[in-house]
């Protein structure tokens, strides 16, 4: 019978990703309902130093995969690796977490291994002994309940900034082993080109802890000046509606929506955002709303926690100045 | 080149999302039915390299009749032939069967190149590419935003946003590709495309057709099955924050989201 929780871990030049220290803080909470251990697995080049904190949050043992191979994520290396490790372990539940990079590794595996995967959950549980998982469907316009058949392992990819993190315990040493698994250079048809670096510093919107967005109202791409201000002193990333990317004002990476990127941060601010039904449904996660719009009937406001109706361009720079007052 | 587009048939972003009774799906009549976006991107690359290298393209659906409808889009924007699986046992199936499916349709096609799109909106799994690409023992590359094909098109680089870098792959034909918003502006189909498409040759096929077992597929068949669909939780009414003039409103705003949200 398959036992215990393996988390796929993620590095991006050889340092851990925070959404893995959330996923395994929610691995360690479901080994602990089933009675079981949970096996972290880090997979990259030169990363075994770095291993050790994923004990810290709740591994009980960690598998490291290091090779040169490995640098960079491309998913015949990695599925094949990771594949390979899963096997010898046999878990019942293999977690990731919903990055672009877990979102993949996760679908091949389920094809790989023949068995059910739900991608980017909002919440777990266990019923009867099996993991159960909630995830929104229609960009959240409806939310899902999901279980699994009796093929193990039972996939899940977790979205990042919803799973509470454990607070770290530096004195939790975990067992590290060596994943020991070969790689088939015949088996790798792909490799990586390039790596192309964005502008640095720049979150993505996805991981964004917060995000000032805006739409039409802006007027026109000049008029995000004012929200990159603020997002300059709160530490934000800037992300756009639909319509202020289809104009040409922003760039597709920034399109928060159904047909873009579903966010889930601490604040999500809407400026001169009316609230198309298809924007709402990508920020529906966000634990604190606001809106500011100058049309009160927006229906953005409907899903806002706190709402201005005003000139965002007065309301906007006078609020970057009040938050700089809390710095 | 033989180029295959998967594409599937997904409720329009606009559509209001109704539970059914019996809280297993939604309320499928009134919805207006399009080819989802994401798809949309993949039919547009396929013909745009079809334009520079010769070769044909195929566009395959899965789902009841009224898939017809989107694979006649595609016609209609250009795509040669089209195949439907339409099969009852096909129904609510789950993505792993899906990608099943395609890759027996796909397979006496021998493509060179599969597009589809990253994910559909309405399941928001985004599992089919690769799921097939494993079906077909061959490369997938999801979420694409450029694809440059090699002159002789005997392999292809793959451009992938991750968060914060690009990844740029390289990568022997055949491959799956799965297409996101940016790759580039998918065409309107033109009155006389829509003319021709009506002639063009659509299959349609059961899964028997396909060297298939029904009893391999719809919802007793799945392996992520569906425990209840429910409307997403309402949030609380929300405050209007009240103040004389936009510096007031500011000032406020910024005193509750520090005090009260604890959110900065």
């Amino acid at each position: 019978m398959p036992q215990g929780v393996m988390v796929i871990a993620e590095q991006r030049d050889g340092e851990i990703r925070k959404v893995s220290y959330e996923v395994v803080s929610e691995g360690k909470r479901l080994a602990d309902k089933l009675g079981q251990k949970v096996i972290a697995v880090l997979a990259g080049q030169n990363i075994k130093a770095k291993a050790a904190t994923l004990g810290h949050y709740g591994a009980d043992k960690i598998i490291v995969a290091d090779d040169a191979r490995l640098a960079n994520y491309t998913p015949d290396a990695y599925a094949s690796v990771i594949a390979q490790v899963v096997k010898a372990n046999d878990p019942a539940i293999l977690l990731l977490g919903a990055s672009v990079q877990g979102k993949d590794l996760a679908a091949r595996l389920s094809a790989r291994l023949g068995a059910g995967m739900a991608q980017d959950c909002t919440a777990f549980s266990i019923d009867n002994g099996r993991l159960n998982a909630v995830r929104p469907i229609y960009a959240g316009k409806a939310y899902a309940k999901v279980t699994f058949s009796d093929n193990y392992p039972h996939i899940a990819t977790a979205r990042p900034n919803v799973m509470p993190m454990n607070p770290p315990d530096a004195s939790k040493a975990a067992e590290i082993a060596d994943a020991g698994v070969a790689l088939d250079d015949s088996a790798l048809k792909t490799k990586v080109a390039d790596v192309v670096r964005d502008a640095a510093g720049k979150v993505d919107l996805t991981e964004a802890d917060k995000i000032v967005s805006g739409g039409r109202g802006l007027k026109g791409p000049e008029g995000f000046k004012v929200l990159e201000d603020l997002a300059a002193v709160m530490g934000a990333s800037v992300g756009a509606s639909r319509s202020a990317v289809d104009a040409g004002w922003r760039a597709h990476t920034d399109q928060v929506g159904q047909t873009g990127k579903v966010v889930s941060p601490n604040l999500y601010i809407a400026c001169g955002i009316s609230g198309a039904i298809q924007h709402l449904a990508g920020m529906s996660t966000s634990k604190v709303v606001v809106a500011i719009n100058k049309d009160a009937d927006a229906p953005i406001f409907q899903k806002a926690d706190y709402g201005v109706v005003d000139d965002l361009f007065k309301v906007v720079p006078a609020l970057t100045e009040e938050v700089k007052k809390l710095a | 080149m033989k180029i295959i587009v998967c594409i599937k048939q997904v409720p329009d972003t606009e559509a209001q999302i109704k539970i059914a009774p019996g809280g297993k799906s939604i309320v499928k009549d009134d919805i207006k039915w399009v080819m989802n976006p994401y798809d949309e991107f993949g039919v547009e690359e396929a013909l745009r390299i079809k334009e520079k290298l010769g070769g044909e393209v195929t566009v395959v659906g899965l789902g009841p009749k009224r898939v017809t409808e989107s694979l006649r889009t595609a016609l209609a924007m250009g795509a040669d032939k089209a195949i439907l699986i339409s099969d009852p046992a096909a129904e609510e199936s789950d993505a792993l069967a899906i990608a099943k499916a395609l890759a027996a349709a796909i397979k006496g096609v021998q493509p060179d190149l599969i597009f589809t799109g990253q994910r559909g909106v309405d399941d928001d799994m985004g599992i089919v590419g690769a799921a097939l690409a494993e079906s077909l023992g061959i490369p997938h590359f999801s979420v694409i935003t450029k694809v440059e094909m090699a002159p002789d098109g005997k392999s292809v680089k793959c451009h992938k946003p991750v968060e914060g870098q690009t990844l740029v792959f390289e990568s022997p034909l055949p491959a799956v590709i799965t297409t996101q918003k940016g790759l580039n502006e998918p065409r309107y189909a033109s009155l006389p495309g829509i003319m021709k498409a009506k002639k063009k040759p659509l299959e349609e096929k059961t899964l028997a057709a396909l060297g298939l077992n029904p009893s391999e597929f719809g919802e007793g068949a799945r392996k992520l099955k569906i425990v209840e669909i429910a409307p997403p939780p309402a949030r609380k009414a929300g405050k209007i924050v009240q103040g004389d003039s936009p510096e007031s409103k500011a000032k406020e705003l910024a005193k509750l989201l520090h005090e009260e949200a604890k959110a900065i």
